[in-house]
């Protein structure tokens, strides 16, 4: 499948990436190549198959996720916000969010 | 070659003490890495400190009771969590981060008494297979550092065949701990999903990640991976399934065991030194009393495409929170919190991870969500059959770990799908599941390592370290790296 440069744009604001004029230029091409080549895929019917649910194995499947629904010990507020760009009165601090 | 039993069994009689071991592997690391690049931190201070404790508990008689890797140094990929020391996942956008908890692999090593003496450098969010991805340039092959180690584990890699440290920590994707150990001439083991706990492993493709042990020797991987192997409350994709007793595992004959081998893969785009190392394995493998038998995987041909579906969409979800809000690199001067995120997230990722997050942000898109992904995950279950249906005949399928040997640097780097396709052996475990090891099996003519790669039914990594140890101690590899300590 093609993908043109305006479609690389509009991948990218999805994707919250800022995308310069030469990485459009160079991953329209890379994209549309590698796109084509997955596209592979079509030569098979696979209408009767099951999706795969990820790498679980059977024995993965059947073990119980949940724990107690009890109080955990956790970071803490000082700790969890020691490497923020913007720490401000316990809070993360962000630019404005309307413009 | 010493192994860690060995090491740990001197070390309780006193022939040998933490500090020896430590700041051997210490030295050796800061020596070589203006040559390698291998290490991005080398904590020195706390390896130290950590190794003169355990002497003094040594020296005490309160080790007796540890589990095997008392006093052994060993490296950890930088996309493993260890508290106090930086994770970067080679990249911009995590740069020093320090995380504050220790990944349950690390703590588990911890318990065990190994001192870890430094971070190693990868791709970026362990996206590549030659480490040009890292942000803070790549790592150089220990046999010829005109070329690359492969990736995306390329530092452990490094390490342990520069015989810094003996064994290290890696990550493995869809093949970026085995195709890097066939590329550095080391032991590479990717264990089934859900066998080693991914708490403190930085997500990338979540379905398909699992951390993996490098080592010279399958007895001293078999050592390591008995120890961090098991089911975690922290990470729910761990399976209640007992770990057995690798190392005595490892150790058993192989006599009339079945491998199986696919012609159809030791085909087209197959190197052919590479191609004739495997066929000697394979004689190999028949002379040690195992019986091979041919198996076809119909959908092995479709991996490629699979994979680079089903690893993007799920890093391009993975990869959303790297926003610069709550720690990381975040860009200066955004006035609004979209610039923001879009500016720290440009000057923050890599050319490839940034491409990566676009195909997957691409496939997982309004109305092409049935045609890439689900049609991706349905190719999944072919891949997952085929090789059930494999492992009815035999016990575990031979391959080569990659199609060629350590490429040079700069060749591939400009054509990403030419790059993709060096995974064309190891995408099928991860996608599949199951485990697999990487074997060194012979040097080319320019003197680089070949890997042959054993993939089996799920659990049964006792085996693959089996197949492996006899193959080792029948054919030993005879030669080092060109850098070496």
């Amino acid at each position: 499948m093609p993908i043109s440069e305006s479609d690389i744009e509009k991948i990218a604001q999805l994707a919250h990436l800022e995308i310069t004029d030469d990485e459009r230029r160079m991953f329209a091409p890379q994209m549309a190549e590698i796109v084509t080549y997955v596209e592979q895929l079509n030569e098979i019917d696979t209408a009767a198959i099951e999706p795969a649910l990820g790498g679980l194995t059977p024995e993965g499947e059947r073990t119980e996720a949940s724990r107690a629904d009890e109080v955990q010990p956790s970071l803490g507020q000082a700790v969890a916000l020691e490497q923020a760009p913007d720490p401000a009165s316990g809070h993360f601090r962000v630019p404005k969010v309307l413009s | 070659m010493t192994t860690i039993a060995e090491k740990t069994e001197k070390l309780a009689r006193g022939e040998t003490s933490a500090r020896t071991e430590v700041e051997a592997a210490l030295n050796a690391a800061k020596k070589l890495n203006d040559e390698l690049n291998a290490f991005l931190e080398i904590d020195r201070g706390g390896a130290l400190k950590r190794a003169d404790l355990i002497d003094e508990k040594t020296k005490a008689g309160e080790t007796r009771a540890l589990p095997g890797l008392n006093g052994i140094p060993i490296a950890i990929k930088d996309n493993i969590c260890v508290r106090g020391m930086q994770t970067s996942c080679g990249s911009r956008i995590l740069g020093p981060y320090k995380p504050p908890y220790n990944a349950t692999a690390i703590d588990r090593l911890l318990d065990a008494g190994a001192v870890i003496i430094g971070k190693t450098n990868c791709d970026e969010f362990a996206m590549g297979s030659s480490n040009e991805n890292s942000a803070f340039g790549p790592v150089k092959n220990p046999w010829d550092t005109s070329r690359v180690p492969g990736g995306s584990s390329g530092g452990s890699a490094a390490a342990v065949a520069a015989g810094i440290v003996p064994v290290a920590l890696g990550s493995d994707t869809g093949g970026s701990v085995r195709q890097p150990a066939s590329l550095c001439g080391v032991i590479g083991v990717k264990p089934t999903y859900g066998r080693v706990s991914r708490y403190g492993l930085v997500a990338f493709g979540s379905s398909l990640d699992q951390i993996g042990v490098f080592a010279q020797t399958a007895v001293d991987a078999a050592t390591v991976l008995q120890v961090i192997a098991g089911r975690d409350t922290h990470d729910a994709t761990t399976a209640d399934v007992p770990v057995s007793d690798y190392l005595s595992e490892s150790k058993r004959d192989i006599a009339g065991l079945r491998i199986g081998v696919s012609r159809t893969l030791l085909g087209e785009g197959l190197d052919t030194e590479v191609r004739a190392a495997i066929e000697k394995a394979i004689d190999a493998y028949r002379a040690l009393g195992a019986q091979i038998v041919d198996v076809e995987l119909p959908h092995a041909k479709y991996a490629i495409a699979v994979y680079y579906i089903i690893a993007t969409a799920e890093a391009s979800s993975n990869l959303a929170r790297y926003d610069g809000v709550r720690y990381g690199f975040r860009a200066e001067e955004a006035p609004a919190l979209r610039e923001m995120y879009r500016k720290t997230r440009d000057e923050g990722f890599g050319a490839e991870v940034k491409r990566r997050i676009m195909l997957g942000t691409y496939v997982l898109s309004a109305g092409y969500y049935d045609a890439y992904y689900l049609k991706a995950q349905q190719v999944r279950t072919l891949i997952k059959n085929d090789f059930a249906t494999a492992f009815a005949n035999c016990d575990a399928v031979l391959t080569p770990t990659a199609p060629g040997p350590a490429f040079r640097f700069g060749e591939k780097v400009d054509d990403p799908l030419a790059m993709y396709l060096n995974d064309i052996y190891t995408v099928t475990a991860n996608l599949a599941g199951i485990p697999g090891i990487s074997v060194p099996c012979g040097l080319s003519t320019e003197g680089l390592p070949i890997g042959v790669q054993l993939l089996g039914p799920y659990w049964s990594e006792g085996l693959l370290f089996r197949l492996a140890h006899a193959y080792q101690q029948a054919h030993p590899l005879n030669a080092q790296a060109k850098v070496h300590a």
